[in-house]
């Protein structure tokens, strides 16, 4: 099992209704987020061209913040998903050096946190938050090994892209172009 | 073509607009890692050697120090923590993937040794000095008879300890200014000439300061060697690691980089320490002060600029 999202730019409105429903689900503390919006402009007057991005955690299969972990509360379970176990984690902030997308944040209570991939839900067989709320339908969830999956079908049918390649963590967000 | 991002919905304390995590915790105890390693190394080095009794500061005093300079370090380091409570949680596993771990577990083993081999001359620097029970007597004849073994493995332990300063930042892929391989050996040799500058500072002996300040000039130089060679490489990199670059070529660490650091951190005091091998008289305090000083600005200035890098997408 590949747990993987894909994320189409040129549906998002960037209306941030993803980012809502994660801080509101996962009880996200106020001035932090685990997923976000990234607005990409691009060209020069008057050809722009827009970008607009739901960002979160890759949940990287070469994953960076995983190894440099130095106690293992960093680590990936059962369907690529990288977790934090809270209790394990010294808050020395390793893994959010590593990052290259700057998914991590340190939370008041001095533990490291992060998207999920809304673990929780996922193992009942739901959708993560932002998934289900998006109104534009523009996030795709679901397994990679299954041909049949959301995201499987929309990976066959369209072209993407992921952040960062050649940084060589084979992250598991891609992004529709 | 011009680009421009917005993030919207996000200002993250620490990591937004630029990731300011570490601040002078990281910096201080990967500084003080280096000074202790240096001491160390020395130390174990002439103790081999069979250099007792002319290299009083190397083997006897400067080593005094390490068993404060370690613990002040392992505090800077503590109070990095986020998450204080669960410190122990870092000695329950060895993780080899994770320098932050192994790092500590070498810092867990030198620490003791090195109180160990300090308190085995205590007797002799402080002849006054009684330990208040029998047994430690019979304790430290135990040690001094395996002084050599314990030397031995102090250097070891040392190069090690001085290498992982530098790679716990080298590991981080995400930062392109520290994801060089170079930046190990660099803060080995800036660690060590740091100690030589300590131990020289403390040395009353002529011979002995001569002896080390020509150890120190070869490590300046290596340094400044590899400091170059640490540029030629990103200029030769990514676009990733050009930007890291600029930083210190026209950016906003240039001045304290190229002043603070090489200038007066390097240069001007391997300048003073060569006026001194000449014959020339030079207050022995201020090369040392001058590469304690740079050696810390240096570990600063490497800390927030990396963290200013990143990849571009
Ligand atoms: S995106 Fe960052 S936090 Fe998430 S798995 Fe990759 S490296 Fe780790
Ligand atoms: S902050 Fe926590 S999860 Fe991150 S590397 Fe340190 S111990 Fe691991």
């Amino acid at each position: 099992m590949r747990y993987a999202m894909a994320v189409d730019t040129k549906k998002c409105v960037g209306c941030g209704d993803c980012v809502v429903a994660c801080q509101t689900e996962n009880n996200v503390p106020h001035g932090y987020c685990r997923d976000w919006i990234v607005e990409n402009v691009a060209g020069t007057y008057p050809k722009l061209e827009i970008e607009l991005r739901s960002e979160r955690c890759n949940h990287c299969e070469n994953a960076p913040c995983v190894r440099c972990c130095p106690t293992g509360a960093s680590h990936i379970v059962d369907g690529g998903i990288v977790l934090v176990t809270h209790d394990e984690c010294i808050g020395c902030g390793a893994c959010i050096e590593s990052c290259p997308y700057d998914a991590r944040y340190p939370h008041p209570e001095g533990y490291v946190d992060k998207c999920t991939f809304c673990v929780h839900r996922v193992t009942d067989g739901e959708n993560p938050a932002c998934v289900d709320v998006c109104p534009t339908h523009c996030l795709h969830f679901g397994d990679l090994d299954d041909p049949n999956s959301d995201v499987s079908k929309i990976l066959k049918n369209r072209k993407w892209k992921v952040l960062a390649p050649e940084a060589g963590t084979k992250p598991q967000l891609y992004f529709l172009t | 073509m011009k680009e421009e991002l917005f993030v919207s919905g996000r200002n993250i304390p620490h990591i937004d607009p630029y990731l300011h995590l570490w601040t002078w915790e990281i910096p201080l105890y990967l500084f003080l890692g280096g000074l202790a390693a240096g001491i160390l190394f020395f130390a174990g080095y002439f103790y081999v050697m069979h250099k007792e009794r002319d290299m009083k500061a190397t083997i006897k005093w400067a080593p005094m120090l390490v068993p404060f300079i370690l613990v002040i370090g392992l505090g800077a380091l503590f109070l990095d923590l986020h998450h204080k409570l669960y410190f122990w949680r870092l000695y329950t596993i060895i993780r080899f993937q994770s320098p932050m771990s192994w790092g500590a577990w070498v810092l867990m083993a030198i620490t003791p040794l090195s109180i160990v081999w300090a308190a085995s001359y205590l007797k002799e620097v402080f002849p006054k000095w009684k330990w208040p029970f029998a047994w430690l007597d019979t304790f430290e004849a135990f040690v001094i008879k395996y002084r050599k073994a314990m030397a031995w493995i102090m250097m070891i332990l040392s190069v090690i300890l001085g290498v992982y300063t530098g790679i716990l930042l080298s590991a981080f892929n995400a930062r392109p200014l520290w994801n060089t391989s170079i930046l190990g050996p660099l803060f080995l040799v800036s660690g060590f000439s740091t100690g030589l500058a300590a131990i020289i500072w403390m040395s009353k002996s002529k011979y002995e300061r001569k002896v080390l300040t020509r150890i120190d000039l070869i490590f300046i130089f290596v340094e400044l060697f590899f400091i170059i060679h640490m540029i030629m490489g990103f200029q030769a990199g990514s676009e990733a690691a050009h930007e890291a670059a600029k930083l210190f070529l026209g950016g906003e660490f240039t001045v304290t980089f190229w002043v603070f650091v090489v200038l007066l951190g390097l240069a001007f005091p391997a300048t003073l320490e060569i006026f001194e091998l000449r014959g020339y008289h030079v207050p022995v305090w201020i090369p040392s002060f001058l590469i304690l000083l740079g050696g810390l600005i240096f570990r600063f200035v490497i800390l927030e600029a990396g963290q200013i890098t990143r990849y571009l997408y």
